[in-house]
């Protein structure tokens, strides 16, 4: 980061948009979204540095209530929105945020090949078990059996895990935080950006207007005996998530072993922190920078074109050598 | 019919996996080597082994824009590929078959389709020859074929011995053994064509040896038997030496778009466009004239939405970006189609279009695709769509995409389609240095302006200067909802119908901007009111048809429309003017182009020429439907037919 960049302290944030927020009051995504304002201020990147992609929804309008870079992309195709602009320009920070039913759905294939990929971006899904922004309908987090607000019937399909998904998928870091715990959300985001790969957070967001089975309420227990409220950190409980660089098959598989039995978890106690981390994998861009050797000097953003005439640099003579035959009047 | 110039038609088929591509394109590179023009066209079965397919070569000292429905010389090593194409060759041709096929009965070949299948063998039980090889063979020789019977499994065994290698292995050139006869028919040179295979087998000694061989067993066996019975004099004149390219539309499209600059290019695979993105992949870095070199980032992705979504996204930081699919991919790429539109992204798209809809014919030809290219996506938003007609376009078209791209910052859907990509031709080496690059209004900040930008300001042109992601002090947001100067969110009518002018001007700015040449492409005689209008790759065929109508005295002028969109009606209005007869020439059922005629030029064909089995236009069939049309027998609409494809 150089000092231009460096972000001053403000009492407010760098990141700070004055846009009015049409999001419900109460809602879960005013704390991730102050987590996500305070985390880039903390971790001082500069609003030139950030690029945060939405999906479409709610959380979708996320990057218009932030002060910097903002995208409102597609439903379902935040994550190669935003790997296009990562690979283009590897010195942007990116994040791209969504729903549950934009990653988990729509976007499923998606998320399954952003994991395979491996590339360093943030992805941020809000997990409120419905679709808000068309009133209500069940979304992929929502168990077989429920039945919110705005449903007809009770919900008919199985629950979609995200954190096994992404397990499966090769995110390398994957966390859970809840939208109204911003002190540990703030230390997600911050791991989870500073992680060097794909990293999956889910956060658990209440959706005050529609999702009335999971409240705050019911996040803090008020239903059970236990006072402590079903979330607990899985770090209190001295969780170690990590697969280091040099790890062998054999601490990855037992950390993913590990990660699984946290991910089937639910109900009376629901784990957040860091479901797993692996430092042992590729990345896609390690590869992309062995294979061009310009990549980092010159990545796709910053290639240059053309002369200040506006002539093209390209030199292309030993390429078309190749598709030349050179005319030779030799008789058999 | 004899033509009236130089010209010969050369044909090979074969099983694909059995080196067909491979040894005609060594074929094609010992023509250009003796200082020959070719137009090469390949007909191929969505299969991986065994399935028919073919290669055509059209050679001449002259400049060739398409290819021939009839061979000169027909090259076969296996029974099927004489039953395809044995009535596709000249009376006076030549066709080289497999001396041990003569007894092969047509019923016992599985991959040829029924309805030829049951054809020749009803045409043979008329003609009273049995239902073989031997009959074809004998029914040809009628005609005036002269069948060049080739013991290949003896030449193949002789090269086993030779090299040390088995049967097996030493079977493996029997396309070189083919080719390498049908050369010493036509008296080209041997060393030329080994010199090729230098070029391609260069790597492998132990293969360059065999292949070597083969041709010296070919050569000899010609020489003793036939001798160079097909050679015509023009082949061996003294031509001046120079350099050529030997280059398929793929590749054009590929250097094209190195030309240009273009920095990231996604994908998913798909016939018949992946071939431009596998040899981008291939090439080395690009040295750059101000030293260093530039790779494009090709990327093959989960999808063709993921594709379009992350072309766009590296778009937005400044990388010239394309992708490159055909219709089944493309129609997953209109949701990012229409974001482009909305959020005013340069995105260039190539579009190769194949047969449809759905599966359709993978990896055959149509260019069915043009109003769907014009209105993909929901709602209106400006797009500039250009097609290219030839090996030629392909290249500049490439080039000047990305100009479009970011000059108007839009999407632009590059048309090309299968013929195009497979056609391999000699080109005069492409002059790109002078060639200007317009990389459009950017966004430069200076200390005063305050950020977020207004990405979407309301400008005269309706083109704002574009600030790139992670360009400093640029920030801005961008949505595909509708929005306001800023990109946030706005559903305010009068908003709305401001920035739908700010997108949709951008249309008429086209119009105004562009040049005479870069819409349209004009040959033969101008003045003629004898007009045939076309697009896309069946300009070749076209003008070859033209060319020929000229020979017999027929003038006519031949209009290939190369922007498709936004439409030039107002030119277009005065060409067509006086155009007595109009013909419309394009592959496809309905009349794609015509259609677009009749919408906005009020005039449409008086004869409609469409194709839609798959196959590309021929000159050949060209001709022949303008010549009826010049008699007065022509149809408001003809369907051009060949069954032998």
């Amino acid at each position: 980061m150089s000092d231009k960049k460096t972000a001053t302290r403000h009492s407010k944030s760098l990141f700070h948009s004055d846009r009015t927020n049409d999001w419900c009051a109460g809602c879960g995504d005013f704390g991730i979204l102050r987590s996500l304002e305070k985390t880039l201020t903390a971790i001082e990147l500069s609003p030139d540095q950030v690029a945060v992609f939405g999906g479409i929804g709610c959380s979708g309008k996320t990057p218009y209530y932030l002060a910097t870079y903002g995208i409102h992309t597609l439903h379902g195709r935040v994550l190669p929105f935003a790997t296009g602009a990562k690979l283009a320009n590897p010195a942007l920070t990116v994040i791209a945020v969504g729903g549950d039913g934009d990653g988990l759905s729509i976007g499923a294939g998606h998320l399954v090949n952003a994991g395979r990929r491996n590339v360093d971006l943030t992805y941020i899904i809000f997990d409120n078990g419905v679709y808000g922004l068309t009133k209500g309908q069940a979304s992929p987090t929502l168990h077989y059996g429920e039945q919110t607000k705005a449903m007809a019937t009770p919900s008919m399909l199985e629950y979609s895990n995200p954190q096994m998904l992404a397990l499966a998928a090769g995110f390398t870091w994957i966390g859970r935080g809840y939208a109204y715990d911003v002190a540990q959300l703030c230390d997600l985001m911050e791991q989870a950006i500073r992680h060097p790969g794909s990293a999956l957070l889910t956060v658990l967001q209440p959706c005050p207007t529609y999702n009335q089975l999971h409240d705050k309420d019911w996040y803090a227990g008020k239903d059970l005996d236990d006072t402590t409220g079903r979330l607990y950190s899985l770090q209190d409980e001295g969780y170690d998530p990590l697969v280091p660089a040099d790890a062998g098959q054999a601490t990855l598989d037992q950390k993913m072993l590990q990660c699984m039995g946290a991910a089937q978890q639910w109900d009376k106690r629901i784990p957040t922190g860091v479901f797993f981390q692996d430092l042992s994998k590729s990345r896609l861009l390690d590869p992309i920078a062995q294979r061009h050797s310009g990549y980092a000097i010159a990545t796709p953003a910053q290639q240059p074109v053309c002369d200040e005439q506006g002539r093209p640099l390209a030199c292309l003579d030993t390429h078309f050598e190749t598709l030349s035959v050179r005319a030779s009047n030799a008789k058999r | 019919m004899k033509q009236q110039y130089e010209e010969f038609a050369w044909r090979i088929g074969g099983p694909q996996g059995s080196g067909i591509d491979r040894l005609a394109n060594v074929f094609g590179r010992t023509l250009a080597s003796c200082g020959l023009q070719v137009f090469g066209h390949r007909e191929y079965h969505s299969n991986i082994l065994g399935r028919h397919s073919y290669f055509d070569f059209c050679i001449s000292p002259e400049p060739v824009f398409s290819h021939r429905e009839t061979a000169d010389i027909l090259v076969t090593f296996d029974a099927e590929s004489l039953c395809r194409h044995l009535l596709t060759v000249a009376n006076d041709g030549h066709v080289l078959f497999a001396i041990d096929d003569a007894d092969v009965p047509l019923d016992s070949l599985a991959f040829l389709d029924a309805r030829l299948k049951q054809g020749l063998i009803a045409t043979l039980a008329q003609m009273g020859q049995p239902p073989t090889i031997a009959g074809m063979l004998e029914q040809a020789r009628h005609r005036g074929v002269h069948p060049v019977a080739i013991p290949y499994a003896e030449i193949l065994a002789a090269l086993a011995h030779e090299c040390k290698l088995s049967r097996r292995q030493a079977g493996r050139a029997i396309n070189t053994v083919a080719v390498a006869a049908s050369a010493a028919l036509l008296e080209l040179s041997n060393e030329l064509m080994i010199a090729e295979l230098e070029n391609v087998f260069g790597n492998a000694p132990d293969m360059l040896t065999l292949n070597t061989q083969a041709v010296a067993r070919a050569y000899d066996f010609i020489d003793e038997h036939h001798g160079a019975s097909a050679s015509r004099p023009w082949l061996h004149e003294q031509r001046e030496v120079q350099e050529t390219l030997f280059i398929n539309g793929s590749q054009s499209v590929a250097m094209g778009k190195l030309a240009a600059g273009m920095a990231f290019q996604t994908y998913y695979p798909i016939s018949p466009a992946s071939d431009e993105s596998l040899f981008l992949e291939a090439q080395d870095a690009v040295p750059l004239r101000n030293g260093g070199h530039a790779t494009p980032l090709v990327l093959q992705v989960e999808d063709e939405i993921a594709a379009a979504s992350m072309a766009c996204g590296a778009a937005l930081t400044g990388a010239r970006s394309a992708t490159s699919t055909s219709g089944p991919g493309f129609c997953l790429m209109t949701e990012s189609l229409g974001w482009a539109g909305m959020n005013e992204v340069p995105l260039v798209v190539c579009l190769y279009q194949r047969g449809g809809p759905s599966t359709g014919l993978p990896t055959r030809t149509e260019q069915g695709d043009l109003q769907f290219a014009i209105h993909a996506g929901h709602g209106e938003f400006p797009r500039l769509v250009l097609a290219s007609g030839d090996v030629e376009d392909c290249f500049y078209d490439s080039m000047q995409a990305f100009n479009y791209a970011e000059r108007y910052q839009l999407p632009v859907i590059h048309m090309l389609d299968k013929a195009l990509a497979s056609t391999s031709q000699t080109l005069p080496r492409f002059e790109y240095e002078d060639k200007n690059i317009d990389r459009g209004e950017l966004f430069s900040n200076n200390d005063s302006q305050a950020t977020p930008v207004a990405r979407f300001a309301l400008t005269s042109s309706g083109i704002s200067p574009r600030p790139l992601l992670g360009q400093d002090h640029a920030q801005h947001w961008l949505t595909g909802a509708e929005h306001d100067a800023y990109g946030q969110v706005s559903e305010d009518p009068v908003i709305r119908e401001h920035m739908m002018e700010k997108r949709m001007q951008k249309l008429q700015h086209i119009l105004d901007d562009l040049s005479y040449e870069e819409k349209f492409c004009i040959y033969g005689n101008e003045t003629a009111r004898f007009t045939i209008i076309t697009w896309g790759s069946t300009k070749g065929a076209v003008w070859d048809a033209v060319k020929r109508m000229a020979q017999q005295g027929i003038e006519v002028r031949a209009i290939q429309l190369r922007l498709l969109w936004p439409f030039p009606t107002e030119e277009l209005t005065t060409l067509l003017a006086d155009a007595a007869p109009l013909v419309v020439a394009e592959c496809n059922y309905s009349g794609q182009l015509n259609a677009l005629l009749h919408e906005h030029v009020g005039r449409s064909a008086d004869h409609l020429l469409v194709k839609y089995s798959g196959r590309p236009m021929s000159g050949d069939a060209l001709f022949a439907a303008l010549q009826e049309i010049h008699t007065g027998h022509g149809l408001p609409r003809r369907v051009l037919y060949n069954p032998n494809e």
